[in-house]
Order: structure tokens, then C-alpha cells, then sequence
């Protein structure tokens, strides 16, 4: 399947937040405002961009009956998955740390907490159970962060804006962000019946 | 002032039963519920709800993980340096879930199958990590297992009210026994509708999930007052 195609369907038809809801504790509690929403975002593009290909070269090389050790080890997939996350986390964290102060203190506890966001592992599990290659896995880890980030952005925006309208006060903050999500989610549901290898076929 | 000094001064049994133990198993259900008040564990909630006997699974497989995680940190909080405590917390979770997994494998392939990911999201599953930060580095060993157990309770009452709105209306039935409505009682032989429940198909799409916990979350704060504008 063409790379770009793979791209596409992570970020739009396939979302990761909107059609699958993983992610979604973060996603709930960061997007109160639009600049940290866009921080948390840019960070889960990066995670995910270089976790999917550090995950699909471990799942090949070395828990597969032809890897390194010659036996069979999926079942150590999910803990060295978890690992390579939190060690990708940790790296993020330090980067941000010396770009942006702001940007870190801003985000606080969420930043070490993508190590548990679900869209992440859930991403990493997805990769295993299609049988993506290397460059495919690339491509899905860099869709479904994009995804994640365009959806997040999206919400953090809706919700600064509905804070200035006459919400029911037992619906105010979380209930409305799971009705907005719902929304959204029925919305990015139209995009579900595209094919991208009929768009690139033309 | 000598009363307090006194009650101060009192050891707390180890394997008490009392009014705050309670506590700890019932506010989940209430006052603290993981995914209408905390914000945490929403990501299964959504995707596993269609049919109830999967949000009955996976709700036990919560319980059991979180109850037993926040056991075994409780027991090794004071033997743990900080800089590696998050590894630590994963690799627990990861051992239990991965147990969970295999004995689900084992007992009921069908349900496993199609759990498929979600068994293995446990591990992010935000309810059990957030809940040994905040209580388990903290706290001993019985009351930390009465907080994971009281947690994973209020995620899976939660997940099954839920389930049993998606099942019933999105497909007639509930675990699997179809209660409502009657595709060949409602269709005549041209083809023409005869009027009774046809199955709501929004029910099936996750966003219905979203939806519903959203009218959950104006009711039970309707009720609940002090619990307005808190997230």
C-alpha cells in the first residue's frame, strides 16, 4: 500500500482519537487552551514518529521466531514496547526542556504521561496486527500523530470558545467536551467509506 | 485537646474494615469515579462498550489488574528510588496485564479476538497509573488494594450501563438474548416497513459511547452538586 496512502488514512480516515478514542485522557484534559494543546500535539507527532519504527524493528528482530534469539517472544512485545515509549518520552522531555521552558511548564505532568497515552501503544499494536514494514510503519506513526494533533487543536479551540456560552452548569467542562467530541467523532465517521488506492488509481 | 492526642497516638490496624475503608471502595462510585469525575480510563470505555459482555470482561480484567498493581507498588514503595519509579509501576502493569491476556486467550478466544488491542491497552489504561501515583506510592498495602479495587468497580459500573444502552438499543439484544424488536416482524414480504424497533444504528458507532456518558455526566452532577465545574 502507497506510503502516502497509509499517511492519509492514519490521519483523516482512520483517526486515531476520533474514530478509535485512544488518547482520549489527554486529549480531554490539555485541551482547555489552544497553545498547549498545540505543544502536547507537536510532542505526540514526534513520539509516535520515531516509536513505530524502533517498535517494528524490535517486533522483527528480535522477538520473532527469525530474529536474534530464535524463539519465539511475542509475549515480551507489550513490556519492551512500554520501554522503548517511556525511554522516546523521557528524550522528548529533555529536549523541550532546553527549547522551550515555557512550553514545559506549561504542559507539566502531561508531557511524562504520553508515556501512557493509549493512542501510542495502541498505534505500536495496530502496526503489529496489520504486518506493516518499516517504511509503512514510518508512515502510520506520522499519520496518526498528525491526527492526533489536528484533532486536539480542534477541540482546544472549540472549547475556548464555548467557555463563553450558556452551558447547563451539570454540563459544563467535561460533559460538553464529550458531547463536542461525539460530534466530532460522527463528523470524521462521513470520511470512513474513502479508499485511497481508488483516489490514487485516478 | 487530650482526646486528639490520644486518637493521634492510636495505630491503625493493618487489615481494618472500618467507615474510611468503605469509603475507599465507595466513593469511586460516586463522588470519585475514575471516568465521570477524574477524567481517567476513558479510552476503553468507549471502544469495548458495544456489547456487554465485553465491558463485563474487560471491567473484571480492570478490577483485577489495578486492585493487584496498586498491592505489589504499595509493598514496594520504600525500596524504590524516584528516577525509576515509573519503569517500575509499567513493568508491574505490564506483567499483570500480560497475565490477564494470556488467561483470556486461554478461557475464551472469541471475546479475546475481539478485545484484540484493547486487553493490551490495559497497561495505558490512565486509571491505574494515576491511581498508584496518588495513592499507592503513599499509602500501605490493604488500603492501596481497597482503592484499586473500589476504582476499577466504579470504571466498570460505568462501562456496563453504557454497554447495556449500546446493546439493547443499538442491536436488540443483551448478552447476546434478543429482547427488542424483530427484523422479520417488521418487514413485510414487499419489503415495506410495519412499524416496531428497528435497531438505532448510531448505538453501534463509538460516538454514541460519548454521547451517553455525556448525558451520565448532567445527570449524575445534577444530583451530585459539589461536583459542578470540578473538571
Amino acid at each position: 500500500m502507497d506510503l502516502f496512502n497509509i499517511f492519509i488514512q492514519a490521519a483523516f480516515i482512520e483517526n486515531l482519537v476520533l474514530i478509535y478514542f485512544l488518547g482520549m485522557c489527554s486529549y480531554l484534559a490539555v485541551s482547555k487552551s489552544v497553545k498547549t494543546a498545540v505543544g502536547l500535539g507537536l510532542a505526540v507527532i514526534f513520539v509516535l514518529g520515531i516509536t513505530m519504527p524502533i517498535n517494528w524493528l524490535i517486533s522483527e528482530y528480535l522477538l520473532s521466531e527469525t530474529g536474534l534469539f530464535g524463539m519465539d517472544l511475542t509475549f515480551l512485545r507489550l513490556i519492551l514496547f512500554i520501554a522503548v515509549i517511556a525511554s522516546m518520552v523521557q528524550l522528548v522531555e529533555m529536549v523541550i526542556e532546553k527549547l522551550s521552558p515555557t512550553l514545559y511548564n506549561a504542559l507539566g505532568i502531561f508531557l511524562p504521561l504520553i508515556t501512557v497515552n493509549c493512542a501510542i501503544l495502541g498505534g505500536s499494536l495496530f502496526m503489529v496486527s496489520r504486518e506493516y514494514n518499516l517504511a509503512e510503519s514510518a508512515a502510520f506513526g506520522l499519520g496518526g500523530g498528525f491526527g492526533w494533533f489536528l484533532a486536539i487543536v480542534a477541540i482546544a479551540a472549540i472549547r475556548e470558545k464555548i467557555q463563553y456560552s450558556n452551558v447547563p452548569a451539570p454540563l459544563r467542562g467535561l460533559g460538553m467536551a464529550f458531547l463536542l467530541t461525539g460530534l466530532m467523532g460522527l463528523a470524521f465517521m462521513s470520511l470512513m467509506g474513502i479508499d485511497p488506492d481508488a483516489l490514487g488509481a485516478n | 485537646m487530650a482526646e486528639t492526642a490520644v486518637k493521634t497516638a492510636k495505630k491503625e490496624s493493618t487489615f481494618a474494615f472500618g467507615k474510611k475503608e468503605r469509603k475507599l471502595i465507595g466513593d469511586p462510585l460516586n463522588d470519585n469515579n475514575p471516568i465521570t469525575v477524574q477524567v481517567l480510563g476513558i479510552c476503553s470505555a468507549l471502544a469495548v462498550t458495544t456489547l456487554v459482555k465485553q465491558a463485563v470482561v474487560m471491567s473484571i480484567a480492570v478490577v483485577f489488574v489495578c486492585g493487584l498493581a496498586n498491592l505489589a507498588i504499595s509493598l514496594l514503595r520504600k525500596s524504590v528510588p524516584k528516577q525509576v519509579r515509573m519503569i517500575v509501576q509499567l513493568v508491574v502493569i505490564a506483567f499483570l496485564v500480560t497475565i490477564v491476556e494470556l488467561t483470556l486467550k486461554a478461557l475464551d478466544y472469541e471475546v479475546y479476538k475481539q478485545l484484540s488491542v484493547f486487553i493490551g491497552l490495559i497497561i495505558t489504561n490512565c486509571i491505574i497509573m494515576g491511581r498508584l501515583e496518588a495513592f499507592a506510592m503513599a499509602n500501605d498495602p490493604w488500603r492501596s488494594f481497597l482503592d484499586g479495587i473500589g476504582n476499577g468497580l466504579g470504571y466498570g459500573a460505568i462501562l456496563i450501563i453504557v454497554a447495556v444502552l449500546r446493546e439493547v438499543f443499538g442491536k436488540g439484544q443483551l448478552l447476546g438474548w434478543k429482547i427488542i424488536g424483530s427484523e422479520e416482524a417488521m418487514i413485510d414480504t414487499t419489503g415495506g416497513f410495519l412499524g416496531g424497533y428497528l435497531n438505532n444504528n448510531l448505538m453501534v458507532l463509538s460516538a454514541s459511547a460519548m454521547f451517553i456518558i455525556a448525558v451520565l455526566i448532567w445527570i449524575h452532577r445534577s444530583y451530585n452538586r459539589k461536583l459542578v465545574d470540578i473538571s
